[in-house]
């Protein structure tokens, strides 16, 4: 396969996933409502049951997995490509973001492991309800259990530190993969790309804190 | 100026090369880089040693052969400028200059600070060429370009090939090198005609050199002595794209 096209499969991949932040975070923010999980129930309640959303269960694992295996594939080609490394490593002035991106990759599929084991694995019956959940389905207790242990909560905020540092280097990447650069538009777009960053990284942030904090 | 140099010595692509320390006296601010380096290996050919090899040809920052890697920086510390177009003023008195050959996979070392580019030949022959007869000097006024579009071109066609996108990369990509080479083409009536073409042959033969994949760290553009914008590399990814998207086969 043509490096171009790595690029164009990372690219959809990565913007898909992006999509789904903004999903997930929308369903997360619900959790603030402060009624008790009813209206986060209610969402739960609804992508359960919903069969487009079964669909969507699987297109969205097959982007985590294509936007992985295509990661790797490119970092390992492209430490082969520098077999003999520099002995004053490289000063040109990038972003530090865009130098990190399997580094900030690597923790995000870290915690996409553990929260796969805390919610996803649940829902399929592998690991037990916990929280004084009523059933499998029952997430609003395991949420309010999993976020007061503060050693997950403060893993979590550190995962999404991450996640944003990965992201703000991403937007625009992938509008450069995809050859939408123009001088016009490019500072727009870094600056939307930024904005979202910050937008996923402490929307989901504040959601533990409260649950630490002040719930 | 007194200086130290600490420079990759390295016989043949064989044998393993390993860094030497030069102290050099009286260093004129006002030799370029190159001067200096024959300054140095002037002093090692009177003491009867092995001078340091490095490529130059032009000396004035046209033909792309005198790419050196100093400090951390392809063609060192000022922006925008080659290494023969870089003068001794840019270092401070006293200090140590550290200086490498490019390194890439892609790019093997001949000899000291001299490195093997005949992968970038490979890519300009895969496609990098046009194929129509565009007659002599005068026609080239009786073919109307906009001159927007002329001035972009001319942009990119000041890529003087010269490794150092490569050389600036954390990947060891050539993205920057071939996007110049196949937008200058593509945006001209004369090169229009094989654009579809010329593209995926140059990225298909910059594969097979064994470059690394780019990731859009823009390392490149900050490093190239010609200001090359990374926008190019976004142009050949839209040229590629349709060109596997939309080209038509002819059987
Ligand atoms: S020697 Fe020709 S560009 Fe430097």
């Amino acid at each position: 396969m043509a490096s171009l096209s790595h690029k164009y499969i990372m690219a959809a991949a990565g913007v898909f996933l992006m999509l789904f932040l903004v999903s997930h975070l929308a369903t997360n923010l619900l959790l603030l409502a402060g009624d008790g999980g009813k209206s986060f129930d209610n969402a739960v309640e609804f992508l359960l049951t919903n069969p487009a959303v079964k669909i969507m269960e699987y297109v969205l694992f097959a982007g985590f997995i294509i936007h992985i295996i295509i990661g790797l594939i490119i970092e390992v080609h492209n430490r082969k490509s520098r077999p003999v490394s520099y002995h004053v490593s490289v000063k040109s002035d990038t972003s530090a973001f865009s130098k990190f991106m399997i580094h900030s990759g690597v923790i995000i599929f870290i915690f996409l492991l553990v929260h796969l084991y805390h919610f996803f694995f649940v829902k399929l019956g592998l690991v037990e309800p916990y929280g004084g959940a009523q059933s499998a389905h029952d997430f609003y207790p395991m949420v309010v259990e999993t976020f007061k242990n503060p050693v997950y909560s403060i893993g979590y905020i550190i995962s999404f530190l991450f996640l944003g540092f990965h992201l703000k280097h991403a937007f625009q990447s992938a509008f450069q993969s995809f050859g939408l650069n123009h001088d016009k538009y490019m500072p727009a777009i870094k600056f939307v790309g930024t904005v979202y960053a910050l937008i996923i990284a402490l929307g989901f942030s504040i959601i533990p804190l409260y649950f630490m904090l002040i719930y | 100026m007194n200086l130290k140099l600490k420079i990759w010595r390295q016989k043949n692509a064989a044998q393993k090369g390993k860094f030497e320390t030069y102290s050099l006296q009286e260093v004129s601010p006002e030799m370029s880089f190159l001067q200096m380096l024959d300054y140095l290996n002037d002093q090692l050919i009177a003491k009867g040693d092995e001078p340091v090899h490095f490529d130059h040809d032009c000396r004035e920052g046209i033909c792309g052969s005198c790419g050196l890697y100093i400090n951390g920086r392809p063609h060192g510390p000022l922006r925008n400028t080659t290494t023969c177009e870089l003068h001794m003023r840019e270092f401070k008195e006293g200090s140590t200059i550290v200086i490498e050959p490019w390194r890439s996979k892609s790019f093997p070392v001949i000899k000291d600070l001299v490195v093997d580019r005949t992968a970038f030949d490979k890519i300009i022959q895969a496609g990098g060429f046009v194929n129509t007869n565009t007659g002599v000097a005068q026609d080239a006024n009786t073919t109307p370009i906009n001159k927007i579009v002329s001035d972009r071109a001319f942009d990119a066609a000041v890529c003087v090939g010269c490794g150092a996108c490569v050389a600036a990369c954390k990947n060891s990509s050539a993205m920057l090198f071939v996007a110049a080479k196949v937008s200058q083409m593509a945006m001209l009536p004369q090169g229009k005609v094989e654009a579809a073409d010329r593209v995926e042959k140059m990225v298909h033969e910059m594969d097979e050199q064994g470059f690394g994949f780019c990731s859009n760290t823009y390392g490149c553009e900050f490093d190239c002595p010609k200001g090359i914008s990374v926008e190019f590399i976004a142009q050949m990814n839209r040229e590629f794209f349709s060109a596997r998207v939309c080209k038509q086969n002819h059987s």
